[in-house]
């Protein structure tokens, strides 16, 4: 029996309004996605702490996905311009901490754009399947 | 029931008694994820007291399950595995709280718009995938703790944004039930883009004969304080005490002197094209009053292009024009926001559309009706632009700007109507010319629609179906458009007079700017986005705004007459009950730990924090519980409640286990 092809574990911070509704949506329009995705909802894109992306390596994710609201759509007024300074560190440290670029991803998803949404977890899905597990991924987890 | 609450709360404090409730919702899940296995899965994690199936979880039944298990089981918390939150969080926090739990101990899990749905052909992926996805869900469950949401009091007064047919009736519905209302138009005169139309299908009533007498009832009605020539700056606040601050654009003219009899303009010496209501045909002067059946009637000076020659202010014998005339502003306090800011007609100029703006005579649908109008530039004359001769050969092109990749995918809805209303206006006025209509596919779905469809066959007007594939000009100026008729597959030229492009709605710049200012979601289209597509048509995601008329999507006049009443109905909720709750979510400091750095202040953008006696204070009344400020905090003091770093970190962990676990 063939083997079956690794599926990757991508960690994606939602914020409730935007990118979860976008999330929402692609499941109404029956957008069909790779089953990778594990989905954390938080009420704001502000409210991505650098601390649970770094978690969520540690822990195992093979990638992690920032998303929001358009800038200038957000909820809360410009949660997500702060989620965007902070993730331009998380960008740094990821560099840093020798993970190739493609396994931290930022994106502005609005509520209405559900096949935008189910495409980026394709793309997501396909480039993390060729870079394969992440080197920071303790062994023995899945 | 508060009482119950804390009794529940010490409860909590010791071990979690988890109710795990996976919903098959008929065949939406259970078509595909083997809902048992994932049940049975859950029953085997720590703290998990009873996990059993439901077929349809939010009905009468799976609730009543639900309310009896927590009973039978002694639960503390609920998990309930089915669709998303954002519809159904509210139902299932009120079925657990009169299970006697606190509703914030109510966890939801999404496995139909993020599983079933999206895996519909993987379901061995999709059943592990869902249990997983309740594993991050009971993990959080644990973890969660009882909040209080509170009661805020409703101002008993509504502001409505945009006085078009959609505004007016919102207006005058939330006015007639008792309550005071801002109406708030952007343009010197109310009645939007319909005051604009020559007749309305599929009567052919006079437009503006049936909107001017609802003008006037919005003028009159005492609950009604209308502010023309005015617009929205600032909006802050939430349900029940929004404050809006109201820009009024100086006029130039005093509007409770002013009679609008006209002498000015009369003796106004400058003349510019009418690009305000006559859609650039006609003229107006550098003073003008909008329309003879303006609302408020009273003149407007256009300081672009006024040359200051004191020509009115001679004329005007109630001394009411004032040069000097400064903007003002007002604040306003209102329990509830109706945004009725409407659309933009489709403009085929900058991509020359069927050679629109480079041959005279292709014009749009709306110029039309202002050629049709008796109030028009030509008074109702139909005449084509480059000789200002009647037509004799009139042929309309449907869906310009709209059913287009290229432009815009979505159906404008009301364009098939207005090209069969004035395609038979033309044949009733000049009964020997040829009209002709383009199409794809005539969309005449509502009562009496269909048989004003058959009329405007039996009166002989021409349909051929096919989109022109070229627009030509003769030497006359007459237009030749090359189209083949699909159903007969033949190519014709037609030579035409005139060539009428029938187009769509489009978002509007000035809505946008609304929408951006209130923090509606957007739809694809540009428009703005509902609450939910069927069951909360005219609601936004946002407690106490609403929406309604062509700022949700293109609609006819009924349509958007319907949608100003619903929004009244809605809006008015608040204002019957002069109360709302507001969410039990913000955000918390441990005051043990707060250092009072402050970093945290700045982050709030609803000035909800401040530093008093060298610690944070947290006004929660104002609190949105965004979370933004939880991260900022270097000592981890404040934290957001219900996405605690502790309950996020445990979601987190459980996306993952090891081998063998």
């Amino acid at each position: 029996m063939a083997e079956t092809e690794w599926e990757p574990k991508i960690v994606a911070f939602c914020c409730n309004w935007c990118s979860y509704g976008g999330a929402d949506t692609a499941g109404m329009g029956r957008f069909q996605q790779p089953s990778s995705l594990r989905i954390i909802r938080v009420m704001c894109s502000g409210r991505i702490d650098p601390m649970h992306v770094f978690n969520a390596f540690l822990e195992g994710a093979d990638a992690v996905l920032v998303t929001g609201c358009h800038l200038g759509d957000c909820h809360y007024v410009n949660g997500n311009y702060k989620a965007q300074v902070r993730y331009q560190f998380l960008e740094e440290m990821v560099r840093e901490l020798g993970l190739e670029p493609e396994r931290l991803q930022l994106n502005w998803i609005s509520a209405s754009e559900g096949e935008k949404f189910a495409n980026f977890i394709r793309d997501v899905t396909a480039q993390i399947k060729q870079l394969g597990p992440s080197p920071l991924k303790p062994e023995g987890v899945n | 029931m508060v009482k119950e609450v804390s009794v529940k709360e010490i409860e909590t404090a010791d071990t979690p008694r988890i109710g795990v409730f996976v919903c098959e919702c008929g065949v939406n899940i259970g078509g595909v994820v083997n809902c048992r296995a994932v049940a049975d899965y859950a029953s085997t994690l720590p703290n998990v007291a009873t996990s059993v199936v439901n077929k349809y979880a939010c009905s009468d039944a799976g609730q009543s399950e639900i309310k009896q298990a927590i009973k039978d089981h002694d639960l503390n918390r609920v998990l309930v595995a089915s669709c998303t939150p954002k519809t159904h969080e509210p139902i299932f926090r009120a079925c657990v709280e009169e299970g006697g739990l606190n509703p914030y101990l109510f966890e939801f899990v999404n496995i139909r718009e993020h599983c079933s749905w999206i895996h519909m052909q993987d379901k061995e992926n999709a059943t592990k995938k869902a249990s997983e996805l309740v594993r991050m869900g009971i993990s959080r469950a644990r973890l969660l703790e009882p909040l209080q949401s509170t009661e805020v009091p409703v101002t008993n007064k509504a502001l409505v944004i945009g006085a078009g047919v959609a505004g007016m009736q919102a207006a005058l519905d939330i006015a007639d039930m008792g309550y005071k209302v801002y109406l708030v138009e952007k343009n010197p005169s109310i009645g939007g883009k319909m005051a604009q139309l020559d007749k309305t299908f599929p009567t052919n009533d006079c437009s503006i004969c049936i909107l001017g007498p609802k003008m006037v009832e919005v003028s009159r009605n005492r609950n009604i304080q209308l502010m023309t020539y005015s617009e929205v700056e600032e909006v802050e606040g939430y349900v029940g005490n929004f404050r809006a601050r109201v820009r009024h654009k100086s006029r130039f003219v005093d509007v409770t002197t002013c009679t609008g009899c006209g002498s000015c303009v009369q003796k106004c010496p400058i003349e510019v094209p009418d690009f305000e209501f006559n859609e650039g045909i006609g003229t107006r002067k550098a003073i003008y009053v909008p329309f003879p059946q303006a609302v408020p009637l009273r003149a407007v000076v256009d300081r672009s292009v006024c040359i200051d020659c004191g020509a009115c202010i001679k004329a005007c014998e109630s001394h009411s024009i004032n040069m000097e005339q400064e903007e003002t502003f007002s604040d306003l306090e209102v329990g509830v926001i109706v945004v009725t800011t409407g659309y933009d007609i489709y403009d085929p100029e900058p991509t020359n559309d069927f050679g629109y703006g480079i041959y005279d005579n292709v014009i749009t649908g709306m110029e039309l009706e202002r050629l049709l109008n008796a109030s028009g530039p030509t008074m109702g004359k139909l005449v084509r632009p480059s000789d200002v001769r009647p037509p004799k050969r009139v042929g309309f092109i449907q869906c310009v700007g709209s059913r287009d990749k290229k432009r815009n995918r979505y159906c404008s809805g009301f364009c098939c109507m207005y090209a069969l209303k004035d395609a038979q206006l033309i044949k009733e006025k000049y009964p020997d010319s040829e009209v002709y209509i383009m199409y794809m596919d005539i969309r005449a779905p509502f009562r009496n629609y269909e048989e004003f469809y058959d009329r405007a066959r039996d009166m002989g007007i021409k349909f051929i179906r096919g989109k022109p594939g070229k627009v030509s000009k003769d030497t006359d100026n007459s237009v030749i458009v090359r189209v083949e008729d699909t159903l007969t597959n033949n190519i014709y030229n037609l030579e035409l007079d005139l060539l009428v492009l029938s187009v769509g709605a489009v978002a509007s710049e000035s809505s946008e700017r609304v929408r951006q200012l209130l923090k509606v979601s957007r739809a694809a289209d540009g428009f703005m986005m509902e609450a939910h597509p069927k069951l909360k048509p005219v609601d936004t995601t946002l407690d106490g705004i609403f929406i309604g008329g062509v700022t949700q999507g293109p609609k006819d006049i009924p349509y958007s007459v319907s949608q100003g009443s619903a929004c009244a109905a809605r809006a008015t909720r608040y204002l019957a009950q002069g109360k709302a709750t507001t969410e039990g979510i913000t955000v918390e400091v441990d005051e043990d730990i707060c250092v009072g750095c402050g970093i945290c202040v700045p982050m709030c953008p609803f000035q909800a924090l401040s530093l008093a006696d060298g610690k944070l204070a947290i006004i929660k009344a104002l609190c949105k519980g965004c979370g933004t400020c939880a991260v900022a905090c270097p000592t981890g003091a404040l934290q957001q409640s219900h996405f605690k770093n502790q309950q996020l970190l445990a979601q987190v962990r459980s996306v993952f286990t090891f081998e063998g676990e």
